[in-house]
């Protein structure tokens, strides 16, 4: 027996991989929302931080891959599992079968699984990569000059003046057609009901939860998938609805200087 | 004289799955039930059926019970879509028949599971659990005589967690209740009870290692924390133990890898 060979070989090993891996991309999900509900603020804010992420480099390259690995893993592991748990089920389904306590999310994860997957593909291919809604890419807008400085723990990072890509742009143009911000919609609200079991999951998982504090656990995991949606509609919620927009971007006032 | 019964009998149909063999094919066959009454166990309600049908040269339904006092695990059924009947806590034997009302339909099943194959009608064959304890359900050390009371300090907590593991009969409502088949509960059942122990701690690493990887082997799937397990339980054992056995494993699993192994150079007994 060894430590690698009984997480991947075992099943238990397996979930653990599941939880480890679901734990890092629930952190990655919960700072991404957080950075791009700068959208709200002057364009400075989210274009300053989009072109600080691009300028890190080797480490943007390294957290990129550490988030693919782990996605990787995850969607492994849930194949192996799933195959390995319809294979114990056996030949012969039951004639009549109830669910007792299970909770509506968790007999949905594959489900809700799939198409936050399909979202992801989307996602990467809309902004990260620019090959779908390529006319309103960031590389096709006209470049932003910042206004002022973009600064990440006191320090400036953007100074004011560089031309930098117009992201703030591209995030409002890109939400404008309405089957977009439709998906888009509909894929954070799947996402929120895997999180609400697999943030609940994991505890059970790593062996940290228990009867004494489970009932607690379960209810700040719902404030946090009701808070994660609302952060996350909150973006194609504004562009439908034309509250954001390229001329309520021109118009807002410089964030002031601190 | 004796006073007319004053007791209410009533009739229901059962929707059996007969299957005459391992091979076999199996189907649903109904059979009415007559002048049931309300505190038969479900039991007795299947002995009735059966005299019955033995009258009218029909092969009586199979299947399996020992005890009939909840403390065997040796019957088993999930009648209506749940393991043991509608009952919380319960297993089939002490399920009444009060449980359900005249002209029900009750759809009476073996336990589902690979690892459990049906034997004949609703009787499974779950030895599967008995190699899974055989890997590491006990204590290698002889145990002799009981010790004096308090000679080994045991908090009142921990014997009471203990005790309610210890409680798990070994009936397999767990896996048969689980969409995945997962022997987790059972399990983690056996390892907690043993690991809250100090006489279980020698082997306490070595012990959750070997039952999780038996319980691979024998084909029963893996935990996706809905706990129909525990809701389906006999003796209501927590899902927390799942918990406690997840932690166990990975605390094992880390052990194992870094702890030296023994030279075996020195003298003694080759």
């Amino acid at each position: 027996m060894n430590l690698v060979g009984n997480l991947f070989g075992s099943s238990i090993g397996r979930k653990i991989l599941m939880a480890v891996t679901g734990l890092v991309l629930i952190g990655f999900v919960i700072g991404h929302l957080v950075g791009n509900l700068q959208v709200f603020s002057h364009p400075d804010k989210l274009n300053g931080y989009a072109h600080f992420l691009q300028s890190l480099g080797p480490a943007l390259w390294f957290a990129r891959i550490g988030l693919l690995v782990c996605v990787a893993i995850h969607i492994w592991a849930a194949t192996v599992l799933t195959l390995e748990s319809k294979r114990a089920r056996g030949g012969q389904a039951y004639g009549v079968k109830t669910w007792i306590q299970a909770t509506l999310a968790s007999r949905y994860m594959r489900w809700t699984g799939y198409v936050v997957l399909a979202f992801i593909i989307y996602h990467l291919a809309h902004f990260t990569l620019g090959t779908a809604q390529s006319a309103t890419y960031k590389t096709a807008l006209p470049a932003y000059k910042m206004a002022q400085d973009y600064h990440v723990l006191g320090f400036t990072v953007v100074p004011a003046g560089t031309a930098v890509l117009d992201v703030h742009r591209m995030v409002i143009l890109g939400f404008q057609p309405p089957l977009v911000a439709g998906f888009y919609l509909l894929a954070v609200g799947l996402l929120s009901l895997h999180l609400l079991h697999g943030m609940d999951s994991l505890f059970q998982t790593l062996g940290w939860r228990n009867s004494r504090w489970s009932k607690s656990l379960r209810n700040v995991v719902i404030l946090a998938c009701l808070a994660y949606f609302a952060g996350n509609a909150a973006i194609p919620g504004a562009v439908l609805t034309g509250k954001l927009s390229p001329e309520s971007a021109a118009k807002s006032a410089p964030a002031a200087h601190h | 004289m004796v006073a007319a019964s004053t007791l209410k009998t009533f009739s229901v149909t059962l929707r059996v799955w007969r299957q005459a063999g391992p091979a076999a094919a199996g189907a649903f066959v109904n059979y009415p039930a007559k002048d049931i009454s309300p505190d038969m166990s479900f039991l007795e309600m299947l002995d009735v059926v059966n005299d019955e049908l033995a009258a009218q040269g029909i092969e009586p339904i199979a299947f399996a019970h020992d005890c009939r006092e909840g403390i065997c695990g040796t019957c088993s059924c999930t009648i209506n879509g749940k393991p043991h009947g509608p009952g919380k806590g319960v297993a089939t034997c002490q399920t009444y028949m009060r449980s359900f009302s005249d002209g029900d339909t009750i759809v009476v099943e073996p336990f589902r599971a690979r690892a459990f194959p049906v034997v004949k009608d609703l009787v499974t064959d779950r030895a599967a659990f008995d190699k899974i304890q055989q890997s590491g359900g006990f204590i290698t050390a002889r145990a002799g005589s009981a010790p004096d009371a308090n000679a080994l300090p045991i908090p009142k907590g921990d014997a009471d967690l203990a005790m309610d593991a210890a409680q798990c009969i070994g009936c397999g409502a767990c896996v048969a209740a689980c969409k995945n088949a997962s022997a987790m509960l059972f399990v983690s059942a056996k390892v907690g009870h043993l690991g809250l122990l100090p006489q279980g701690q020698a082997e306490r690493d070595r012990r959750v290692l070997a039952m999780v990887n038996t319980m691979d082997t024998l084909g029963f799937g893996s935990c996706t924390n809905q706990y129909e397990c525990s809701a389906a339980c006999p003796k209501l054992i927590s899902h927390d133990f799942i918990a406690r056995m997840n932690r166990d494993y990975l605390t094992a699993s880390l052990r194992s890898a870094f702890k030296p192994a023994p030279a075996n150079t020195g003298g003694g007994a080759a």
